[in-house]
């Protein structure tokens, strides 16, 4: 009885194998079907042109996304002014003194801030911002963003911490260094890479994000650099192009996707490439 | 009934590390077998050889035959999975499924090769709990207890258990009260001894007192090496090789 | 500088075993140094209750969260109470809102996911943790991190231009005519609709399921998998006893996590589901979720009755996933023992 069992258990088993690639190779081929279609749908439309013009009005045909790109800035400069020194100073809490209750306590907010959708934070900066303001701005993103980065950067920067090991801040104390000055020079020092990395990585993150902009930036067809006034963003620009019924816009849709994407995978990249150096390596 | 064990210049790597070197032994059949030696010698790789457990480690090779009565361990046509039925084995720390109750555990390599029926399942439990002088502790609370709620001590019975329910003909055990308290040692002992009736055992241990204790016969290991295999009683009385007496004798290790 | 550190070194170098300290005696005596050489108390307190203040605005964050969400709701609450998420309204020119279409669709579109994500994401973990060569199995998740990084809004595009013309043209009409007996494939085939939200919605959440399965799977002791193996397995045997099914509370942790996501997903999901707030029986149809609405209408929400209805949306929104996540995060600790620096979201 058992021989006969054991066919069928080793065919099972094949089955299985065979099952699981095919699953593997199944989710990856959207992955690549979107990356191709970007680049082939994208890269013609790259030139000098689309990066430096401001978008023609509709149904004409050419312009570009010089406005939005510079708009992502804008309001990501603003976004990490507020998200990157609170993410690092929560993070730098839980690692270096939270480890009672209390921690817990914020590192499962950070957690619940975290799965937040981004719809949500978008109602919120417009409540906190816009409707005082009674315009949109650029300000408004930026603050929707900024809360979005702060639980990416706290929980990263954490993790860096943890990872210097507890010798080093002895040896630190051991020589008379007050505590404040151990974690500012000495273990943040020590962990600089990986928090840096950290920071691109929520970049990366909220750069793409369209939805909590579309009604805080709200967006724009002009240049701005008024923080206070309704500014352009690429993701935005990206999605107006996508579902208007222009097929120009649609072509710079696929450019300003290809753009998007690329920024983004190469932060990605960095970032690995950094964090299989090491994280110890001095701080530089 | 218990098969003995041929091994035939058998060697097994770790990469590009030689950990079992050429051994040659013939293991008696129903009878118990201690494998002794130094940390690091090599004698958990060697019983791990035996039942096709080293090539489930990555970057690992063996060479040379071990014949289980009949049946060629590695030979073309033999199935690892059939060797592991037929080979049971228990290892340094017990290992019950956790998410399991008592029942499910012993009865889980039966489930595995098929065996469906309510009744032959429950008395195939019993008697394997039985084997392991675990039945009377547990027969209460068979499947209400998961597995890993026992003690140490049980939970290793379980493991034994688990093992004798496939109905193997050999029982590999590596180190198995090692991380037990010393009833709990003993208790296992006094199983060995039941044991070896019905099964060829095969014994590793760092304690040479249990090894005096249950084995007929001892292997001594040393850097992959078998230096000296022979009844128990004469390693411990009268070794023939120099390195044998050292280790015996306290001198290393 | 070295001669003279040879010297008294040296004499201290072996001790007798008497004075060797104890574990405590060396935690004592390191706080002792703490203590003893700061020189600058006040700083350190100023630094720590600095460190504490940007704790304490995380929950402050989702105070404010919770505190704007239920302020501008009031007025929409007011008006319609709890019935508001059972009414099938939404008429913002006579001021009547109800939310049951957009449960339903974000429902409908989640779950949808759900069926079509779990068993591949399962299946790509199955393959990476256990089954793929060693050499393959980094490149392999890295490819798999770079389908979670790709933004939504190109999910959306990808989805408008590619995937609902393979919908439309191949998939719906295959499904219409082998299923069609289902009642659930019928009416006309746009290709937008609940089947293309839900197929996109899909592809964005196997990452999330997949690499905390595999987190989990890998989590599982050696001596499981082995204990397996022992009494004679299967590989594939192995995976199901010794490794599923100790990691199936994680499993299931991953599967919630990856369902808060597509709870909360906006810009592919509105790009894709046709934005009709319609409870139609078909996947073909049109339909819209709670965070499609407020995508589409809150910028030009003239009253405030409409505002409020749709911040209301989004409090139930984020009530659900917050509720959701929770659930998730617990089940998910409980197999990683709540190293908490890694939990993902």
């Amino acid at each position: 009885m058992m021989l006969k069992k054991y066919w069928w258990r080793s065919f099972k088993d094949k089955l299985v194998v065979g099952l699981a690639a095919g699953a593997t190779f199944m989710v990856l081929l959207p992955l690549g079907a979107i990356f191709g279609y970007l680049v082939y749908r994208g890269i013609g439309s790259l030139n000098w042109n689309f990066l430096t013009q401001i978008p023609k009005p509709p149904g004409e045909t050419g312009g570009g996304m010089a406005n939005a790109i510079a708009g992502s800035g804008l309001i990501l400069l603003i976004a990490s002014l507020i998200g990157v020194p609170m993410g690092i100073g929560t993070g730098v809490y839980l690692a270096e003194f939270g480890k009672k209750r209390f921690g817990y306590l914020i590192r499962f907010t950070a957690d619940v801030l975290n799965g937040v959708p981004s719809i949500v934070i978008g109602i919120v900066a417009y409540s906190l911002v816009v409707i005082y303001q009674k315009h949109f701005s650029a300000l408004a993103g930026g603050v929707a963003l900024g809360i979005m980065m702060v639980p990416i950067i706290s929980r990263a920067t954490e993790e860096m911490l943890l990872m210097v090991p507890q010798s080093l801040r002895e040896a630190a104390w051991g020589l008379g260094i007050p505590q404040w000055r151990t974690t500012l020079s000495i273990t943040l020092r020590t962990a600089s890479s990986g928090i840096i990395t950290a920071v691109m990585l929520s970049f990366a993150r909220v750069a793409g994000e369209t939805a909590p902009l579309l009604f805080t930036a709200f967006g724009n067809q002009y240049w701005n650099k008024n923080i206070n006034q309704p500014t352009a963003a690429l993701p935005l620009q990206i999605f107006n192009y996508a579902i208007s019924p222009f097929d120009d816009e649609h072509r710079q849709a696929w450019a300003g996707a290809l753009i998007l994407i690329v920024l983004i995978v190469v932060s990605m990249s960095l970032v690995r490439m950094v964090a299989s150096r090491g994280v110890f390596k001095g701080g530089n | 009934m218990g098969v003995g064990i041929q091994v035939n210049q058998l060697n097994a790597w770790f990469g590009n590390t030689h950990a079992v070197r050429d051994i040659q032994m013939d293991i008696p059949a129903n009878h118990a077998t201690a494998i002794i030696g130094p940390s690091g010698c090599g004698k958990s790789t060697f019983v791990r050889c035996l039942n096709r457990m080293h090539e489930t480690i990555p970057n690992t090779r063996v060479q040379g035959t071990v014949k289980i009565g009949d049946t060629h361990v590695y030979g073309n046509g033999t199935s690892a999975v059939e060797i592991r039925r037929r080979v049971g084995m228990v290892f340094q720390k017990p290992n019950p499924f956790p998410t399991m109750s008592v029942y499910d555990n012993v009865a889980a390599g039966l489930k595995l090769n098929g065996y469906r029926n309510r009744r032959e399942l429950d008395e195939i439990v019993e008697r394997s709990l039985r084997q392991a002088a675990l039945w009377d502790e547990v027969k209460d609370s068979l499947k209400k207890k998961s597995g890993a709620s026992l003690s140490g001590g049980q939970q290793q019975r379980l493991c034994i258990a688990r093992a004798l329910a496939v109905e193997p003909e050999v029982m590999l055990m590596d180190e198995p009260a090692s991380a037990l308290d010393p009833i709990s040692t003993s208790k296992i002992e006094d199983l060995i001894f039941e044991l070896k009736q019905n099964y060829t055992i095969v014994i590793v241990t760092h304690n040479m007192q249990q090894a005096a204790r249950v084995a007929e016969f001892t292997a001594f290991f040393l850097i992959g090496n078998l230096i000296e295999f022979d009844k128990t009683e004469k390693i411990f009385t009268n070794p023939s090789d120099k390195r044998t007496e050292d280790y015996i004798t306290g001198r290393f290790g | 500088m070295l001669k003279q550190m040879n010297g008294p070194l040296l004499k201290t170098k072996f001790q007798p075993a008497s004075e060797v300290s104890s574990p405590e005696d060396q935690a004592a005596e390191v706080s002792r140094r703490k203590t003893a050489l700061t020189s600058s108390p006040f700083a350190d307190a100023a630094f720590r209750y600095l460190m504490l203040g940007c704790a304490l605005s995380v929950l402050a964050i989702v105070v404010l969260i919770v505190r704007e969400l239920i302020i501008r709701s009031t007025l929409s609450l007011h008006a319609f109470g709890l019935k508001f998420f059972f009414r099938q309204a939404w008429d913002p020119v006579n001021g009547d809102f109800g939310a049951l279409p957009f449960i339903y669709g974000t429902l409908v579109s989640s779950f949808l996911a759900l069926l079509l994500a779990v068993p591949l994401s399962v299946g790509v973990a199955t393959f990476t943790t256990e089954l793929c060569p060693r050499k393959l199995r980094s490149l392999l998740s890295y490819m798999v991190e770079l389908l979670a990084a790709i933004p939504s809004v190109i999910y959306g595009l990808w989805g408008i231009f590619v995937l609902v013309p393979i919908l439309r043209l191949y998939v719906e009409p295959f499904l219409a005519k082998y299923f069609g007996w289902t009642g659930l494939f019928g009416g006309p085939q746009f290709g937008l609709g609940m089947l293309g939200a839900g197929v996109i919605l899909a592809i964005m959440i196997i990452p999330v399921i997949t690499s905390i399965t595999r987190e989990v799977m890998s989590a599982v002791p050696t001596a499981q998998r082995e204990g397996v193996l022992a009494i004679g397995a299967t590989r594939w045997e192995m995976i199901r006893v010794g490794v599923l099914r100790n990691a199936r509370t994680g499993i299931m942790g991953a599967i919630i996590l990856g369902l808060g996501r597509a709870l909360g997903e906006t810009m592919a999901v509105t790009m894709l589901i046709g934005n009709r707030p319609e409870i139609a029986k078909s996947l073909f149809a049109p339909g819209y979720t709670l965070a499609s609405v407020i995508a589409n209408e809150f910028s030009e929400a003239a009253d405030d009755l409409y505002l409020s209805a749709l911040v209301e949306i989004g409090l139930a929104l984020f009530v659900i996933t917050l509720l959701v996540n929770v659930v998730a995060q617990l089940m998910v600790w409980s197999i990683t023992r709540g190293n908490a620096a890694r939990a993902t979201a």
